[in-house]
């Protein structure tokens, strides 16, 4: 049975283009079909993680923005 | 064509534009693009090593040696650099803004896999030595970059 795994990064305080590169590089280390979750302050990442996701066809599951914290949840493909 | 790989040239040492291309580059390979960035004429100053030195060097490679910046931490402004007080002021909002610092991009973009180039012709006539570059740097010429930008989906000249 496959065991599917969570992460958590935490790139608040971030500038452009950190934020994607935490992404990228935990994304590397997950497995397919594991869940990784990131928290943003940069106002840019609402678009980036979108336009990040659909070229590297990994799955946005959510994207909620509150107080000043954009929260994105994608799948590994 | 291969949607998937980026070149850029890096021409100019002026510190904006080298941030531009770094900020850029690394986006890219966070995306998952093969990058390529191709250091010629002024741009081959952000490759020098502060600490290197290198031997052999003529007069006037000497003379140029001393009135280009030497290394990333160097670099002036494109404008507003007011003999050097612009680039300090801009390190100094960068810092306090979290943006990441050149030499920590440079770090990162090799960490990240981008293929950094340096200009074989523009070394000679600028008198810049292979020893004198941080390390990771290959040496290429033209075509070295016609045959990765024919290849890739975005080109860009800084």
């Amino acid at each position: 049975m496959l065991k599917l795994a969570e992460y958590f990064v935490d790139a608040k305080g971030l500038q452009c283009p950190g934020p994607i590169t935490q992404l990228f590089k935990q994304m590397k280390e997950a497995q397919s079909g594991d869940i990784v979750t990131i928290e943003v302050t940069d106002p840019a990442f609402k678009r980036d993680v979108e336009s990040w996701c659909k070229k590297t066809k990994n799955e946005l599951l959510s994207l909620e923005e509150s107080n000043g914290v954009i929260r994105a949840k994608i799948k590994k493909a | 064509m291969r949607e998937d790989k980026k070149t850029i040239i890096v021409f100019s040492n002026d510190m904006d534009k080298v941030m531009a291309a770094f900020v850029i580059a690394t986006g890219a390979a966070a995306m998952g693009d093969e990058v390529t960035m191709f250091f010629t004429f002024w741009g081959l100053n952000v490759l020098r090593d502060a600490k290197k030195k290198a031997s052999g060097k003529s007069f006037l490679e000497r003379m140029f040696g001393v009135m280009m910046p030497k290394g990333v931490e160097k670099l002036p402004l494109s404008k507003m650099n007011f003999l050097g007080i612009g680039p300090r002021l801009m390190k100094y909002m960068m810092r306090k803004k979290n943006v990441m610092m050149l030499p920590e991009m440079i770090k990162q973009a090799q960490e990240l896999g981008i293929k950094m180039v340096a200009c074989s012709m523009s070394m000679d006539v600028m008198g810049i030595k292979k020893d004198e570059l941080i390390d990771g740097v290959e040496i290429g010429g033209v075509a070295t970059y016609l045959g990765e930008a024919s290849e890739a989906g975005v080109n860009l000249f800084i």
